[in-house]
């Protein structure tokens, strides 16, 4: 078989597979640098509380009373809260309800949304037309409302607020993967894969979805964010749990509301806290979504 | 492409009652008896479109959706294909000849009409048999990137259709003897399709293409997006192709040089509709329905002398909104040899003026016979340009 000369096979300049090619463009991006040491912070402060705090986060460590709570000194460097216990110790422990409370409540909404994103996608029609109107009702009530009313509705706890938070999520991943997968099922190679006779479930579990879900790996980096805001907000209007030995972030800012001219420093700290962790999930997604964006590609 | 009895043909698409075995190997079904070694020289095409339409639904409004009108992409065809065959299909973009190819493999739901595929109707197939039956007709598609899934490699894209149609032999063998036909290394397996370039990938779309070994093979614009210097190489590859294979093709271009090369008959396609059909040669040598005229007085001849003298035709206006097709002849807004009658208000048939041309114009004799001319300035000013066009 004579063919006309073949081009040389070899990988292209811009090369590497997708993954490699995101992964070098992260690399390079200051912002996702500082995002991503802002959450190993974050995360190893959660990980490693027990063994980093220099005291026990649910007993009093010093004397306090009402008008004089000590401030920030060598052996308590954010000094001691409202009960005399060590505020840097409960920082760091609430780092780590902080994070659970996020992940768990990411993975529920996620799984939610997906699960409704994926009927919608690949059915179409009017399973598509009933999810989507689902979506649209629970999109149009304010996420932090939305949140308070499930909580209250599932009584305080936890678990209460985990939930509320996943169910405020899963409408933003049913109505992305939704999106996406409309747009991939009208893609070329789809069409080709219909052609030599790939079977439909095939076709939405083996080929729609796995390109569909990039943005949604983005989206839920960001949602971590707001996850933990969310949780912060929710105990900070006392719809957490009642157990006050818990150190929750949004709990702790409400406790020191009362001194907070004696002993503003008491709101800083959790704050910050907040922040910090917010911060570095939303610049990680935020540079994610950069680098694997194919509009950013060179 | 002359018309090659290829050397062995695969099996026919089953027809009627042998549905549900699934087959033991569908790469290399033995014929059937009576089928032979090849097809019969004259016998009944292997693809046949009668009527076929297909109208997509203008919805307006926002609650209440309504139905505004319909884009009339493909708008009555009526066309065969001779087994081993190119039949190439010109026209515009837009007017419906991707749509065509589309609905033809039922990739697209037509609105009416039938394909008849080796003598079975396609129409009304469960989406089952339909997918049964289209092993036996594959696509090459237009964006080579665009049609390969960025996540498959190229081992993946291969066995896919070989899995989804139980082929139990040596899939990597298959593969590779896949590669080998259209002219990549055999290293190309474990690769991913952005490590290709446009011409690659166009070859791996060939490959899955003839993967399963069918009969016929229609390809969407297969090297419009590709670099000059490339279409050559692959428009060689589909010819070698078909002459290995057996192969029947449709090709769909907008380009008039690749489909004159590669079609043994050629249907012009305006607004959805066939407007002339005719064996290549023929038909660029003279074209009889004004549009194809214009098309082809659009070429430029290389020959500095004859260039000079080229008569050419501009096609006033855009292409009529498929939503709105002209009543009567649909190219009587744009033609330069309308006439006062007829033309608006007579909606002209594909006939049959000479042996082997079709074309759809009311005064295709007139006009073969010089009897009409293209009108100057009769009803548009800048209808027609007598000169020397640089470009």
């Amino acid at each position: 078989m004579s063919l006309a000369q073949v081009e040389t096979v070899a990988p292209e300049e811009a090369g590497g597979s997708l993954g490699r090619d995101a992964w070098r463009r992260l690399r390079r991006n200051p912002v996702a640098i500082a995002g991503a040491v802002l959450v190993v912070l974050f995360v190893a402060a959660a990980l490693l509380a027990p063994w980093l705090a220099p005291y026990p986060p649910d007993k009093p460590v010093g004397q306090v009373t009402p008008t004089s709570i000590p401030g920030p000194s060598a052996e308590h460097w954010f000094g001691l809260d409202d009960l005399g216990r060590d505020e840097f110790t409960r920082v760091l422990w609430g780092a780590r309800w902080s994070l659970v409370i996020g992940v768990v409540s990411l993975l529920l909404g996620m799984a939610g949304g997906l699960l409704l994103g994926l009927l919608a996608g690949a059915f179409g029609g009017w399973v598509d037309g009933v999810v989507m109107r689902l979506v649209d009702m629970m999109l149009s009530v304010p996420g932090l409302l939305f949140a308070i009313g499930v909580a209250a509705m599932l009584g305080s706890g936890l678990d209460a607020v985990m939930i509320a938070i996943a169910v405020v999520n899963m409408p933003v991943f049913a109505r992305l993967l939704r999106g996406q997968m409309l747009a991939q099922r009208r893609s070329d190679y789809v069409l080709a894969a219909t052609a030599v006779g790939v079977r439909r479930r095939r076709i939405v579990l083996g080929h729609i979805l796995p390109n569909s879900l990039t943005p949604v790996i983005v989206q839920g980096t960001l949602t971590l964010a707001t996850a933990i805001v969310d949780a912060a907000g929710l105990a900070f209007l006392g719809l957490s749990s009642n157990d006050p030995s818990i150190p929750e972030w949004g709990r702790m800012l409400a406790d020191t509301q009362r001194y907070l001219s004696s002993a503003p420093l008491l709101a800083v700290f959790p704050g910050l806290a907040i922040i910090v962790a917010a911060l570095g999930f939303t610049l990680l997604g935020e540079s994610l979504r950069e680098a694997l964006d194919p509009k950013y590609r060179r | 492409m002359s018309a090659s009895t290829g050397p062995s043909r695969p099996d026919p698409p089953e027809r009627g009652a042998t549905s549900g075995s699934p087959e033991s190997d569908p790469l290399r079904g033995s014929p059937e008896a009576g089928q032979g070694n090849g097809p019969a020289p004259s016998g009944e095409p292997l693809l046949s479109v009668r009527g076929l339409k297909v109208h997509f639904p203008v919805r307006r409004g926002v609650l209440l959706q309504r139905v505004a009108g319909h884009v009339r992409a493909v708008d009555g065809v009526d066309l065969d294909v001779a087994r081993g065959m190119t039949y190439g299909l010109v026209g515009e973009s837009g007017c419906g000849k991707s749509t065509l190819g589309k609905a033809v493999l039922r990739l697209v739901e037509p609105t009416a009409g039938t394909v008849l595929f080796n003598g079975a109707d396609l129409g009304g197939q469960s989406p089952e048999r339909m997918r049964r039956l289209r092993r036996h007709m594959q696509m090459v598609f237009q964006d080579p990137l665009a049609s390969l899934d960025p996540r498959q490699s190229v081992e993946s894209v291969l066995t896919e259709p070989l899995r989804a149609h139980g082929f139990t032999g040596d899939r990597s063998r298959r593969v590779r003897e896949l590669l080998d036909l259209v002219g990549l290394p055999s290293g190309a397996a474990g690769r991913y399709p952005h490590e290709f370039s446009g011409g690659q990938r166009q070859r791996i779309g060939i490959a899955r293409a003839i993967a399963l070994n069918p009969e016929l093979i229609i390809a969407d614009e297969p090297v419009s997006a590709l670099d000059v210097s490339i279409q050559a190489q692959i428009v060689n590859l589909l010819e070698d192709l078909q002459e290995q294979l057996g192969l029947t093709y449709v090709v769909v271009a907008h380009d008039l040089a690749v489909v004159r090369h590669v079609s043994d008959v050629i249907g012009v396609m305006y607004l959805g509709a066939l407007v002339e059909e005719a064996p290549s040669d023929a038909l660029y040598a003279q074209p009889l329905h004004p549009y194809t005229i214009a098309l082809m007085s659009a070429i430029p001849i290389p020959d500095p002398e004859v260039e000079e003298r080229r008569r050419r035709i501009l096609l006033v206006g855009d292409l009529p909104s498929p939503v709105d097709v002209p009543p009567g002849c649909r190219f009587h807004t744009r033609c330069p040899f309308r006439r006062p009658t007829r033309c608006a208000d007579e909606v002209p048939a594909l006939r049959e003026t000479r042996p082997g041309r079709k074309v759809a114009c009311h005064w295709a004799e007139e006009i073969a016979a010089g009897a009409v001319r293209a009108a100057a300035g009769a009803h548009d000013p800048a209808a027609t340009e007598v000169g020397t066009p640089s470009s």
